[in-house]
């Protein structure tokens, strides 16, 4: 590998710092799942490499608050598929979260990461969008909040501005009782990156949350106020124009090597109405509390 | 130049001093520093597994590590499953089964295999092709590979 230097700050402040001194020339390590890639394959070159595993404001964590729960930057999918909250407010980005890569990804690579590194195809993007979680983003001025849909702009790039790092994601507890459910296509069974990847969210008053994504340059969020979506008596035929509306944004790639455009907008309507169709049904249980 | 940093590491269960490039991967020190080549280097992109080691109990691929962030951290290799020279009950599965063939991903496969015992000694067939989904075999073992865990989790080793 190429030669780099590298930075383990222990405080925020510390590595605001480095990334204010370096600039572009400083990229940032979590996980790592990403960024060796880069650094192995050439088409990331940065001076210095900053590890974030030792700043002890963004430490492994996922924080509860009454208003919801807060994972720190630090925090792996390991460690939010294993813990019990999450399974029980939040099964889908569980879900989503569960099929990041195999059991060794899933160990290394971090939530934070998986939005910053800002691929279309991020599972975790549209559960995390469907509950309108928000970014906590740490500068040299401060803080400041971006939700999820305006974070991530396009492919590898995110919102964030010169020397800001993401401190947390704040995912806020839906209201009760909430059904979600996430749902992606993949070439086969097993490690894959997704063809398709869609979160939907319904709540008691009607409104409907889609989220999909390797559709274009970004996932995209859409919100159903009508209830028509949600109203499990509604059959398919009169849903369908409401999901063409929320679907009307998909321009899946005609060069992708995982599948053609024709076929991921085809699998896209399929996975619209499972996901909406589980989402009722785990709102008619209960759902998550 | 790369720099240089000195960490310190237990590897099976032995603390080890190093000076490592920042560089450098977990897998390159394990192998060239210290001499435990029973991980392999193969796709080096965390795709295929061969290169599986525990970090404080948690599988991870050492080809996308660096040795760095190995520092004070409790690794495990394949080379620490044998006890005093005795194959674990797992690597006698192995071997009961013949799920090693040409054997180069055997090592992070039975990394995986342990790892997954520990947290679930009873695992389901699909469970454990899920904990091994990121360990690829290219002379395609794995129906040996899974009657392996699964025997010696039922105890039915030689």
């Amino acid at each position: 590998m190429r030669a780099f230097g590298y930075a383990r700050p222990e405080s925020l402040e510390e590595a605001i710092g480095l990334l204010e001194e370096h600039g572009s020339e400083a990229m940032l390590l979590a996980g790592g799942t990403d960024l060796m890639l880069g650094l192995r394959g050439g088409w990331s070159k940065p001076r210095i490499v900053v590890d974030l595993k030792r700043v002890r404001e963004l430490a492994s964590g996922i924080e509860e608050s009454d208003a919801g729960l807060t994972v720190s930057a630090a925090t792996v999918m390991t460690d939010i598929t294993e813990d019990r909250r999450m399974q029980q407010r939040f099964p889908a980005l569980v879900e989503a979260a569960v099929v990041v890569g195999s059991v060794q990804i899933r160990n290394r690579a971090t939530l934070a990461g998986n939005i910053c590194n800002c691929s279309p195809a991020a599972d975790t993007a549209p559960p995390l969008m469907v509950y309108g979680a928000v970014v906590i983003a740490a500068g040299p001025a401060g803080t400041r909040r971006i939700p999820v849909e305006e974070f991530m702009v396009g492919p590898g790039k995110t919102a964030l501005a010169a020397a800001e790092l993401v401190a947390a994601i704040e995912v806020p507890f839906p209201p009760e009782p909430y059904g979600a459910a996430y749902l992606r296509h993949t070439r086969r069974k097993g490690t894959d990156l997704a063809s398709v990847t869609l979160a939907c969210g319904v709540d008691a008053s009607g409104t409907t949350r889609l989220a999909y994504g390797s559709m274009g340059p970004r996932p995209f969020l859409e919100i159903d106020g009508t209830g028509v979506l949600a109203d499990p008596k509604v059959p398919d035929e009169a849903k369908a124009p409401l999901f063409e509306t929320i679907f009307a944004k998909a321009s899946p790639s005609p060069t992708s090597m995982r599948s053609g455009p024709e076929y991921r907008l085809a699998m896209l309507r399929v996975l619209g109405a499972r996901a909406l169709r589980t989402a009722i049904e785990r709102l008619a249980e209960g759902g998550s509390k | 130049m790369s720099d240089i940093l000195d960490i310190t590491v237990v590897v099976n269960g032995i603390e080890r001093n190093l000076e490592v490039a920042v560089n450098h991967t977990l897998l390159d020190v394990l192998r060239d520093q210290l001499g435990l080549t029973g991980t392999k280097e193969c796709c080096v992109e965390g795709e295929c597994g061969a290169c599986t080691v525990t970090m404080n109990g948690r599988t991870i691929n050492s080809c996308i590590t660096l040795a760095v962030e190995a520092d004070g951290a409790e690794i495990g290799t394949v080379e620490g499953l044998a006890d005093h020279g005795h194959l674990s009950p797992l690597q006698q599965a192995f071997l009961d089964t013949a799920a090693p063939q040409c054997g180069f991903c055997i090592p992070g496969q039975l990394v995986s295999a342990q790892a997954l015992l520990d947290r679930n000694p009873n695992p389901t067939l699909e469970e454990v092709q899920e904990a091994l989904g990121g360990n690829l075999c290219r002379c395609a073992g794995y129906r040996q590979i899974t009657d392996a865990v699964l025997a010696a989790a039922a105890g039915e080793t030689s």
